[in-house]
């Protein structure tokens, strides 16, 4: 019982908080362009009129089990961090999991949304994938070095023990390892899909690249689970690197602080291309990881 | 001098299809009318820019108009649109493809008509090659008139849009599912054997259970 209702609280949590997050995206961006912008609840009527439209496509079975893949990775990705620090509530089954698990739920959603995207046979769609696929080659292996630098750190997989590691602000591993917190920030900004690493989704270009085919019900699921998974990302990082949260509202303010400073990038930053994308992550992150690694393994002053 | 203030001969079929809707006394309930203030606040628009009323779309999306903070805003493709603009005149060769994409969009789906030329003709009243009466096509739901009506003549009709959407009344594309023959009728006296494939609607060969 506790279960269901400590479940449902996470998916709402992660739900409300995604579509906050998003709407104060959108009117920030419209007030650097000088201009008013829409409602912080803007994302929230977008995703319930998508949710109420109808949808009468077909494109055999692969493009509605797409979605639900998708969906059903963010969910579990939702379940499996834990919210809170010291806590009953918001752990979902976070007790059973571990970082290398995260890992893996993380890469279901591309892999899905290139099974639905390949099947509806829409030339932007795949292109959007092509993309998408490419860029992820580039984000993955500064994204997971990142990770391993904190867990070689901590020694351990567990999201509790690393977030029990950091009492105070100085043990946050923001100061205690910030390079492990640069090489996860540049990849992290890429995963959500914003500037300057949009080139999957590209308005203009490629015509909303990978969801070019879905309209209606579909695309109103594709959208909340890209928001609950933007809010299980952050949730993540702040895991990892503030500390975590003791109660929801500064695990809001930590998470919304972070979601600052990757909108604040992203506004001032013209798209790459993919090509670039891939040099940048491979250069950059995956260099630092590297210096990164070698200065906590190989150095006498590592630890 | 005549005078006309009523419809008279083909003019009245317009009429007479609107007015088998009931759409004056359409009995909305609590729901309709929840479904439809969420709805009325999220509009994305395919802007269609067949003709020169593409022009004044511009300004209505970009900072000094602003149309994001009604809630309206571009979208790329017709799967996720909800607003069809049929900006000016229509030649035939465009009609067949407006007709494509707004048969492509997923219900419930709107179309606002702008500039005279939609509505009558306009300018292109005598052209061999132009359509004069959008609404025999396509079902209008908002006409915005003006020869090119501004930006801030475009977000009256946008409101009063969402108004009605709010209200929860049936709109055009109920009127373009029960008339559907009528309409593919008017559809293929003007482009005759240049007919759009029909399996952008092949709910009607469903018997409208698609």
């Amino acid at each position: 019982m506790h279960a269901i209702v400590d479940s449902l609280a996470m998916i709402g949590i992660s739900y409300v908080m995604g579509f906050l997050f998003y709407g104060f995206y959108r009117q920030f961006n419209a007030r650097v362009q000088r201009r008013w912008g829409p409602s912080l609840w803007q994302n929230f009527f977008d995703n319930m009129k998508f949710l109420l439209k109808t949808e009468t496509l077909t494109h055999g079975p692969m493009f509605f089990l797409g979605p639900m893949i998708i969906a059903a990775g963010a969910i579990t990705t939702v379940l499996f961090v834990p919210f809170l620090k010291d806590s009953d509530w918001l752990q979902g089954f976070s007790e059973h999991g571990n970082l290398i698990l995260i890992i893996y739920l993380l890469v279901v959603g591309p892999l899905g949304n290139a099974l639905a995207v390949g099947s509806s046979g829409n030339p932007f769609g795949v292109m959007g994938v092509t993309r998408g696929l490419t860029r992820l080659m580039g984000l993955e292996v500064p994204f997971f070095l990142g990770l391993a630098l904190v867990m070689l750190q901590h020694e351990t997989t567990s999201v509790h023990a690393i977030m029990a590691a950091q009492d105070g602000l100085a043990q946050w591993n923001l100061f205690t390892n910030p390079i492990a917190f640069i090489v996860i920030l540049l990849p992290f900004i890429a995963s959500q899909n914003a500037s300057p690493f949009d080139v999957v989704g590209a308005p203009v270009e490629v015509y909303a690249g990978p969801r070019v085919e879905f309209g209606g019900r579909l695309l109103g699921l594709l959208m909340t689970q890209n928001m609950m998974m933007t809010v299980a990302k952050l949730v993540l990082v702040v895991d990892l690197f503030m500390g975590g949260a003791g109660n929801v509202p500064i695990l809001i303010l930590k998470a919304f602080s972070l979601f600052l400073l990757t909108a604040s990038i992203s506004l001032v930053f013209p798209r790459l291309k993919t090509e670039q994308t891939v040099d940048f992550f491979w250069k950059v992150p995956l260099g630092l990881g590297v210096l990164g690694v070698i200065a906590t393994v190989w150095l006498p002053w590592g630890a | 001098m005549y005078h006309k203030s009523e419809c008279e001969g083909f003019q009245c079929e317009q009429r007479m299809l609107e007015e088998s809707l009931g759409q004056e006394n359409a009995q909305t309930g609590l729901v309709d009318r929840l479904v439809g203030w969420l709805r009325q606040r999220s509009l994305f628009v395919l802007a269609y820019g067949t003709g020169c009323g593409a022009i004044e779309m511009r300004p209505l999306m970009t900072s000094r108009f602003d149309a994001e903070r009604f809630g309206i805003i571009g979208a790329p493709t017709p799967r996720q649109a909800d607003v069809l603009v049929i900006s000016g005149y229509l030649a035939l060769k465009t009609l067949k493809r407006v007709i494509r994409s707004y048969e492509q969009m997923q219900e419930p789906k709107y179309v606002i008509a702008l500039g005279s030329c939609a509505i009558n003709g306009g300018m292109y009243w005598d052209s061999y090659n132009t359509i004069k009466q959008l609404d025999h096509y396509l079902p209008v739901d908002m006409y915005i008139n003006g020869c090119m009506p501004r930006p801030e003549a475009l977000i009256e009709g946008f409101a009063a849009l969402q108004k009605k959407i709010g209200r929860g009344e049936p709109s055009g594309f109920k009127r373009y599912r029960e008339n559907i023959d009528w309409y593919k009728a008017n559809q293929r006296r003007v482009l005759g054997e240049n007919m759009p494939p029909d399996y952008t609607y092949d709910w009607y060969h469903a018997g409208g259970v698609a």
